[in-house]
């Protein structure tokens, strides 16, 4: 926190926010776990998608936990830039769709 | 980048013990980390004892055609140590006294064994299961490693080979440019004469290891993807496919301190330490016969040159099976990568992780 307000040691620490609050730690981590188990999506699709979604929120403890567990799951390089791609066509395509609710506005207003 | 043994750079690190001591104590992180025998004593192993020589392994020499990043033999080109025609010799009877079921070809590049196809008829015979551990790209050099899948057919050899992943950017990252391409021709032509094709009953494997400093994702889904893939792309069919993790020495040593990933690789496959995998290790069924004669407990011990425990039978000229089978196995930190995760060994997984 002193010069800096993300350290990487931070990211083996995320258990210990149960030092502060146990009951809702235990039910989170619980959670998480079953979310990412293999299901109807396999382990290395949730990798993915958490790779995808780590770069949307900007995590960037979450971007180095899933690079790490995207290869870990056995995708490459490319399929990880494409997630990548997939969450920032997503959030490109976010603000450019509202265009059209300017669009409206525009229109209304305009003669 | 182009990649030169550690021997031929006169690196440090060609140094075994030098190795030992980087994996042991080159950090404070490393200097924490608990001991692998500890390890395997909270697990009731050790001292850790073999079951049984079922597989012979014999590194051949560390001669080879390719330079690949990761290669824990340090093998490459420049690479002279070969076994002699007295020390194939003293394997046959070796083999013969145990019946040996499994017998286990590496090297470098052992196709590059002058004597390769002398030693191979010699030992084969019906029920005897004969692996070769090619690295696929020598099967496309010249004519004369070209007539080599033919060879192997008529041996039934099973083909084990190097493909660190379905696609060419990190095949080549890893072994070399060009690397990618050659081996999908080397797999094509291993299709063609009836390997990995269903009901020839010609073995024809793949190993894959991280190119990287990471575990191996899951043998199983990785199989399957990689079926999907090579069949898709270009129509190879294989058998199996074996996750093989990367140990911490040599060239990967370097690598993983060049990258300043050591501690961490360290640290993740101390926290990945599984006992079934422990059990399962492959040091206790194998025996590993260097170039040079000399007895391991595995080709790892080989390359950090820490003989067998056993004085009586160290060297493959004195060979005797029951004082091998009495013997305590050497382990010291680099066994963390065995038993990490999954497990690792020549036959890929060995437990559930």
């Amino acid at each position: 926190m002193e010069n800096s307000y993300y350290n990487p040691k931070d990211l083996g620490k995320f258990g210990d926010i149960a030092e502060f609050e146990p009951q809702l730690a235990k039910k989170f981590f619980d959670y998480y776990g079953s979310v990412f188990e293999e299901g109807e999506l396999t382990a290395r699709e949730k990798a993915l998608i958490a790779l995808a979604v780590a770069h949307t929120v900007q995590c960037p403890y979450c971007i180095d936990a899933y690079t790490e567990a995207s290869l870990e799951k056995g995708a490459n390089e490319a399929q990880m830039m494409e997630a990548v791609h997939v969450a920032c066509a997503i959030r490109g395509g976010a603000s450019l769709v509202h265009g059209v609710q300017m669009m409206n506005k525009a229109k209304k207003l305009g003669m | 980048m182009k990649v030169a043994s550690l021997v031929s750079r006169g690196h440090a690190l060609k140094d075994p013990k030098e190795q030992l001591r980087v994996i042991n104590s080159e950090t404070p992180v490393l200097c924490t980390l608990p001991r692998f025998h500890q390890m395997l004593e909270q697990s009731g192993l050790y001292p850790l004892r073999p079951t049984g020589i079922e597989i012979f392994q014999m590194n051949l020499g560390y001669m080879c055609n390719m330079t690949c990043k990761h290669c824990h033999v340090d093998a490459g080109p420049d690479r002279k140590e070969m076994m002699s025609r007295e020390n194939l010799e003293h394997c046959i009877r070796a083999i013969e006294q145990l019946d040996a079921q499994t017998v286990d070809l590496t090297g470098g590049a052992p196709e590059m064994h002058p004597d390769f196809e002398w030693f191979t008829e010699r030992i084969s015979k019906p029920g005897r299961k004969i692996i070769v551990r090619s690295n696929l790209t020598i099967l496309v050099t010249n004519p004369k490693y070209r007539a080599f899948p033919e060879f192997f057919k008529k041996h039934r050899m099973e083909v084990t080979c190097s493909l660190p992943f379905y696609n060419k950017f990190t095949t080549d990252k890893q072994r070399g440019e060009g690397t990618y391409d050659r081996s999908v021709e080397a797999l094509l032509h291993l299709n063609s004469i009836g390997y990995g094709m269903p009901e020839t009953g010609l073995e024809l494997n793949l190993v894959y290891n991280p190119a990287g400093a990471f575990l191996p994702a899951d043998q199983a889904a990785l199989e399957a993807d990689f079926r999907t893939n090579l069949r898709r792309r270009h129509g190879i069919e294989f058998s199996k496919l074996f996750t093989i993790t990367n140990l911490p020495i040599s060239r990967y040593l370097e690598f993983l301190i060049q990258s300043g990933n050591l501690d961490a690789y360290m640290q993740k496959l101390v926290e990945a330490y599984n006992p079934s995998a422990a059990a399962g290790v492959m040091c206790r069924n194998t025996i590993s016969v260097a170039w040079n004669g000399i007895l391991y407990d595995c080709d790892f011990n080989q390359m950090l040159e820490i003989p067998v425990e056993t004085e009586s039978s160290r060297h493959i000229r004195d060979f005797d099976p029951e004082a091998l089978n009495a013997r305590n196995i050497i382990v010291d930190q680099h066994c963390f990568g065995c038993t990490a995760g999954a497990g690792s060994s020549c036959g890929g997984a060995t437990a559930k992780a």
